[in-house]
C-alpha cells in the first residue's frame, strides 16, 4: 500500500518536473483524434443497429393502439397461453418445434456430409478440395429464391411418392443453404492445424483410420465444428424463403402468420430468436477464447 | 539560425574536429579539437559541416530524453543522452526491454517524448513531426508496401516529395543497383526472399537522401548467413554514402562488426558508448563487461589502481572499486594455462579441466578451481574459470580431469 | 493429383511395403477410398443443388409440352419485368454502397489502435454475424416497430418535431434501402475485418518516415491495398441484397416490385398458361446476374493476387 503510494508520488513528481518543458505530444494528439473518430463511427453504426432492436422491445411492452404498458405478450409466450390477447399460439409452437427439429437434423446431416469429405480431400487431393470448395460455396451464387423454383418439382415428387409433406424434410434444402458457411468454418479449422502430419504421425504409430479420425482429427477440429454448427443453427432459425414458398410451416412462417393477427407476440418472439442467436455466437466466442487461453496456459 | 551559430553549436556539443584525412577521423571517434586553436577551429568546423552536408550526414544530440509509455510508470528512457557525429555509425546494443528501440523511435519521431530534446544537424526537431524530420527508417520486417513493385517502393519517398516520374525512376534504379537488386525491380516484394526485402527497404530509405538513417533490428528476421552478408553490405553502403546512421540490435557480434561506436544500453540509459575495441578491452561497468563477450569473475583484492588475482598483480581500469574481496573481470584470453609440472612461478591457481572446446585455431578450456577457499567467496558454488588460448599453446595431451594452473595475464581489467 | 498423392510418400510407402507393384496398387486403392468418402457429398449436392439448378435452366427453355423454345424469354423484356430488375439492382447497389462504406469504416474503427482480441471487437463481430443472418420476417418486424405506422420512432418524431412520417415510407425505395442496410452493414463488418487486420502498422510508420503525410498514406498506401478486398466485399454484398427475398416479402405482401417477389408471384400462378416458364426465366436471369457479379469478384481478387 505504502509502496504504491510512493510510486504514485514519484510519478506525479516526474510529471510536475517535466510539465514546464514538456515537448509537444504529437503522437498522443493524433491518437486522441483517432479515438474520437473511432468513437463517432462506432456510435453511429451501433446506434443504427440497436435502435430497431430497442424499438422492438418497447413495441412488445406498449400496446400500439391503446398506449397501455404491459408484459402481456411476454407472459403469453412464457405461459404458452395467448388467450388474454386473443391470439392462438398453436401455430407458433408448431413452427418453433419444427424449426428446432430442423436445426438438429440439418446440423447432423451437414456434419456427416462435410467433415469426413473435407478432411480426406484436404489430406489427399488438392484438386478435389478445390472442386468441393467450388460446389460448397455455389449456393452463394444460386439464391434461395432461385433454388426454390427448382426444388418445387423435386419436393412435389418427394412428398407425393417417397416421403411425406412433413416440414422436417426441409432439412435437405437447408443443408444446401448452410453449406457455404459451414464449409468456411471447417476450412479455417483445417488450415490452422497440420492435418497431414497429424495423420501420418498417428498412422505410423499404428492407429487405424477410424481411430485417427475420431481420436486425432475431430478433437483438433471441434472448435470449427462447433462454429459451423452454430452458424447453421442461426441460418435455419431465420429461414423463411424456402419454407414459405414450398408451403411448409417453420418458425418464420409462423411468425409471419401470427404477425398478421398479433404483431406484439410475434415481435417478442422475434426478439427472443435473435437473442438466442446472439447468445449462441457470444458463447462460441467465449468458449474458443477460453480454449485458446487454456492451450496457451499449458 | 545563421551559419556561424550552427558552427559554434556543433563544435561545442559534438566536440567535432577534422583531420586532413577524413576517413581517419571517421574511424577515430575519440579525435578531439585539442591542438586546433583559434581560426583553425572555425575553419575546421566549417569544413566538417560542408563535408557532412555534402555527404548527407547530420549530427545528432539526444539530451536528457525521458520516455514514459502511456499507462506505465516505468521510464523506458531515463534521462537518455546520445551524441553522434556526422557520418558516424552508432549501434545501440542491449537486451530486450532496455529501451534501444524506444530511443530509435523517439529519434525518428514515432514516439512522443516526455522530457528532454532532440537535435539533428544543430536543429531542434523535438516538435517536428515524423514526416518532416528527413530521416529514413528500416524496420525489422514487413514494412515494404505489398501493392508496389520493388522499384515503386524505392521511388515512394521521392513520389511524396513531388519528384517527377522520370527522375524518381532514375534515382530508384540507382539505389536498387547499389543494393544489387536492379534485376528485380519489377517484382512485387512478397515474391522476394527476406534478405532481398530488407535490401529493398534499405534502398528505399537511402533514396530520399536522409539526414539520418535509422535501422531498427533490420537483420533479426533473417537467416544467419544472409545476416552476415547484409550487415557487411550495410556497412559498405553507409561508408560510401557517409550517412549518419543509428543501428539498433540485440546481437553483439553484429554490433562489433559494423559500428564506429557502440552504445550499450541498460534500463533506459546508455551504460557506456565507445569504439568496439575499447568497449571490449576497457569496459566501464560490470554490465558492459558481461554483456559483451565472455568474462570470468575472479576473486581479488583491489586498491583502485591495481589488483591481485591468484597472486598475480594486474592494472585496473578507471572506475574500478577498492576492497579486499572484490570481483575482477578477466577475459578468457587474458588467462594462461600450464601443467603443474611445467609451472615454475609462484602465482596462479590450481584447477581441474572440465571441458575442452576446439574452435579451430583457438581452444577454450572450462576449468574448476580445485581449492575450496574460493567456494565461500562464490556463494558456496564451485568457482569456474574459462581460459581461451591459441591451439598451438595448449599443453600437449591435456585431457578432461587433468590438473592445470590458471594464471591471469597482466592486462588491465575491471574490479567491481 | 498424382503429385499430391506421391507427396504422401512415407506413410503410403510404409503401408504398401517395398514392392513397386503393391505400392501402385495401394495408390489406386487410396484413390478409390478418397472417391468413396467424397461420393455422398457429391451425390447429395447433385440431388439438391445441381438438380434444382438444372430444372430451372431447362424450364426456362421449355414449352408447355416439353419442347425447346426461346419464347419464354420474351416476358423478360416486358415493362414491369424490366422495372423490377431495375428496382432490384438499384436497391442492391444503394444498400451495398452504404453497407460497404459504413461497414468498412466500422471495421477500421474496430481494428486500428485496438487490441487484436479486445472485448469490444469480439462482441461486435459476434453480434454482426447474427445480424447479418437477421433477414426476413424478423427484420421487417424490427423496422415496422421502429418507423411503421405505430412505430416507436414514428411516435417519437411526432412528439418531438410534430412531423408525421409517411406510413408508406418503409415500402418506398429509400425505406427498402434502409432496411437492407441493416443486414448489409454487419455482413460487411464480418467480411472486411480480416482485410483491415492485414494492414500493418509498419506501413504507416514507413510511409511517415519517408515523408508521407496522412492523406498520402491513405491515398497511396492504405486504400490501394484495401481496394481489391473492398470491391470484392462490395460485390458479395450486392449479391446478398439482390437475392434477398424474405425481408421484401414480409414488407410488401402484394406488390411485385423486386425480382424475387416477381418470382414468387410467378410460382403462385404456375398453372396459368400465360405464365409458362416465367418463374424459371426470372430465376435463370437472377443466376446470370449473380454469376456475373461473382466472376467480377473473382477477377478483382485474382488481380490483387499478383501481389498478395
Amino acid at each position: 500500500m505504502n509502496e504504491t503510494n510512493a510510486t504514485n508520488a514519484t510519478v506525479e513528481a516526474v510529471a510536475d518536473e517535466t510539465v514546464g518543458t514538456k515537448p509537444p505530444q504529437l503522437r498522443a494528439a493524433r491518437v486522441r483524434k483517432q479515438s474520437i473518430i473511432k468513437f463517432v463511427i462506432l456510435l453511429v453504426t451501433l446506434g443504427f443497429l440497436f435502435i430497431p432492436l430497442f424499438s422492438m422491445l418497447i413495441f412488445t411492452l406498449r400496446h400500439p393502439l391503446s398506449g397501455r404498458w404491459s408484459l402481456a405478450p411476454w407472459v403469453a409466450i412464457f405461459t404458452g397461453n395467448g388467450e388474454s390477447l386473443g391470439a392462438d399460439l398453436t401455430v407458433l409452437w408448431q413452427g418453433l418445434g419444427t424449426s428446432l427439429a430442423l436445426c438438429v437434423v440439418t446440423v447432423v446431416i451437414m456434419l456427416l456430409l462435410m467433415v469426413p469429405t473435407m478432411v480426406i480431400v484436404h489430406i489427399r487431393s488438392k484438386a478435389l478440395e478445390r472442386a468441393i470448395e467450388w460446389v460448397a460455396t455455389l449456393p452463394l451464387t444460386i439464391p434461395a429464391i432461385v433454388l426454390v423454383v427448382g426444388l418445387g418439382p423435386i419436393y412435389r415428387w418427394l412428398s407425393a411418392d417417397v416421403l411425406s409433406t412433413n416440414p422436417i424434410w426441409l432439412c435437405f434444402a437447408y443443408v444446401i443453404l448452410v453449406m457455404p458457411f459451414a464449409f468456411r468454418a471447417i476450412a479455417v479449422g483445417l488450415n490452422s492445424i497440420d492435418v497431414k502430419t497429424l495423420v501420418e504421425a498417428s498412422r505410423s504409430l499404428g492407429a487405424s483410420w477410424p481411430k485417427v479420425f475420431f481420436r486425432v482429427i475431430i478433437p483438433n477440429l471441434w472448435q470449427s465444428i462447433l462454429s459451423a454448427s452454430f452458424i447453421s443453427i442461426a441460418v435455419v432459425l431465420g429461414e423463411y424463403t424456402v419454407a414459405s414458398l414450398l408451403g411448409r410451416m417453420n418458425l418464420q412462417v409462423a411468425l409471419y402468420q401470427l404477425g398478421q393477427s398479433n404483431s406484439q407476440i410475434s415481435t417478442a418472439m422475434s426478439l427472443l430468436a435473435l437473442l438466442f442467436g446472439v447468445v449462441l455466437l457470444v458463447a462460441l466466442d467465449l468458449i474458443s477464447d477460453a480454449m485458446r487461453k487454456s492451450k496457451e496456459g499449458k | 539560425m545563421t551559419a556561424d551559430q550552427k558552427i559554434s553549436a556543433s563544435s561545442l556539443t559534438a566536440g567535432a574536429a577534422v583531420k586532413p584525412d577524413e576517413d581517419a577521423f571517421k574511424n577515430d571517434p575519440t579525435a578531439t579539437l585539442e591542438g586546433v586553436r583559434g581560426k583553425d577551429v572555425t575553419k575546421a568546423a566549417k569544413q566538417l559541416l560542408r563535408e557532412s552536408a555534402k555527404r548527407g550526414g547530420g549530427s545528432i544530440q539526444m539530451q536528457d530524453v525521458v520516455k514514459i509509455y502511456p499507462g506505465s510508470t516505468k521510464r523506458a528512457l531515463d534521462d537518455f543522452n546520445l551524441d553522434i557525429k556526422p557520418g558516424e555509425m552508432v549501434v545501440l546494443l542491449g537486451g530486450s526491454g532496455c529501451g534501444k528501440s524506444t530511443a530509435l523511435r523517439s529519434l525518428a519521431g514515432l514516439e512522443d517524448i516526455q522530457g528532454g530534446r532532440i537535435m539533428v544537424g544543430g536543429q531542434d526537431v523535438t516538435g517536428v513531426p515524423v514526416n518532416k524530420r528527413e530521416m529514413a527508417m528500416v524496420f525489422q520486417a514487413y514494412s515494404l508496401f505489398p501493392h508496389m513493385t520493388a522499384l515503386e517502393n524505392v521511388a515512394f519517398g521521392l513520389e511524396v516529395r513531388g519528384v517527377g516520374k522520370e527522375e524518381r525512376r532514375k534515382v530508384a534504379m540507382e539505389q536498387l543497383e547499389l543494393v544489387g537488386l536492379a534485376d528485380q525491380a519489377k517484382k512485387y516484394t512478397q515474391q522476394m526472399s527476406g534478405g532481398q526485402q530488407q535490401r529493398v527497404a534499405l534502398a528505399r530509405a537511402l533514396a530520399i537522401k536522409p539526414r539520418v538513417l535509422l535501422l531498427d533490428e533490420p537483420l533479426s528476421a533473417l537467416d544467419a548467413k544472409v545476416r552476415v552478408q547484409l550487415r557487411d553490405e550495410i556497412r559498405r553502403i553507409q561508408l560510401n554514402t557517409g550517412t549518419t546512421t543509428v543501428f539498433v540490435t540485440h546481437d553483439q557480434e553484429e554490433a562489433l562488426a559494423v559500428a564506429d561506436r557502440i552504445g550499450v544500453m541498460n534500463k533506459g540509459k546508455i551504460e557506456q558508448i565507445a569504439a568496439p575495441q575499447d568497449l571490449y578491452q576497457r569496459p566501464a561497468t560490470e554490465y558492459v563487461a558481461t554483456f559483451i563477450g565472455l568474462t570470468n569473475r575472479l576473486p581479488g583484492a583491489s586498491n583502485g589502481e591495481e589488483a591481485v588475482v591468484f597472486g598475480q598483480r594486474l592494472p585496473l581500469l578507471p572506475g574500478s572499486t577498492k576492497g579486499d574481496a572484490v570481483a575482477v573481470l578477466v577475459r578468457p584470453e587474458n588467462l594462461t594455462l600450464t601443467l603443474p609440472s611445467q609451472h615454475d612461478s609462484h602465482v596462479g591457481e590450481r584447477a581441474r579441466v572440465e571441458v575442452i572446446h576446439f574452435l579451430g585455431s583457438l581452444v577454450r578450456v572450462d576449468t574448476v578451481i580445485t581449492s575450496g577457499e574460493y567456494q565461500r567467496w562464490n556463494k558456496g558454488e564451485q568457482l569456474k574459470v574459462t581460459v581461451q588460448l591459441p591451439a598451438s599453446e595448449l599443453p600437449a595431451g591435456l585431457a578432461v580431469g587433468d590438473d592445470v594452473v590458471v594464471t591471469p595475464r597482466a592486462v588491465a581489467a575491471l574490479a567491481c | 493429383m498424382t503429385a499430391a498423392i506421391a507427396q504422401n510418400g512415407p506413410a503410403a510407402a510404409k503401408a504398401a511395403g517395398p514392392s513397386a507393384t503393391s505400392s501402385t496398387l495401394a495408390r489406386h486403392r487410396q484413390e478409390l477410398g478418397t472417391l468413396a468418402v467424397t461420393l455422398p457429398f457429391f451425390a447429395y449436392t447433385a440431388c439438391f443443388l445441381l438438380a434444382p439448378t438444372v430444372i430451372v435452366v431447362l424450364g426456362a427453355f421449355q414449352t408447355r409440352d416439353g419442347g425447346f423454345t426461346l419464347a419464354n424469354f420474351s416476358k423478360l423484356f416486358e415493362a414491369n419485368t424490366v422495372s423490377a430488375f431495375v428496382t432490384s439492382i438499384v436497391v442492391s447497389i444503394a444498400s451495398s454502397v452504404i453497407g460497404a462504406v459504413v461497414g468498412g469504416l466500422a471495421s477500421y474503427a474496430l481494428v486500428i489502435g485496438a487490441k487484436p482480441n479486445g472485448l469490444m471487437r469480439r462482441m461486435v463481430s459476434a453480434i454482426s454475424s447474427v445480424l447479418a443472418q437477421f433477414g426476413g420476417v424478423m427484420l421487417a418486424f424490427a423496422f415496422i416497430a421502429t418507423i411503421g405506422i405505430n412505430g416507436i420512432g414514428t411516435m417519437f418524431i411526432k412528439q418531438v418535431t410534430g412531423l408525421t412520417v409517411n406510413p408508406n415510407w418503409l415500402s418506398s425505395l429509400p425505406g427498402l434501402v434502409t432496411v437492407y442496410c441493416y443486414f448489409q452493414i454487419p455482413l460487411m463488418i464480418i467480411i472486411f475485418l480480416p482485410a483491415v487486420d492485414s494492414i500493418r502498422p509498419q506501413w504507416r510508420e514507413a510511409c511517415e518516415s519517408l515523408g508521407g503525410n496522412t492523406v498520402q498514406y491513405w491515398t497511396r498506401v492504405a486504400l490501394p491495398i484495401l481496394a481489391p478486398r473492398f470491391i470484392s466485399a462490395f460485390l458479395l454484398l450486392f449479391a446478398s441484397a439482390f437475392s434477398a427475398y424474405a425481408t421484401a416479402a414480409a414488407l410488401f405482401s402484394q406488390r411485385s416490385i423486386l425480382v424475387p417477389l416477381m418470382i414468387q408471384g410467378a410460382m403462385r400462378n404456375e398453372m396459368d398458361p400465360n405464365q409458362q416458364g416465367f418463374a424459371q426465366v426470372l430465376a435463370f436471369a437472377m443466376i446470370v446476374v449473380v454469376a456475373i457479379v461473382m466472376l467480377l469478384s473473382h477477377a478483382v481478387e485474382k488481380r490483387a493476387g499478383r501481389w498478395q
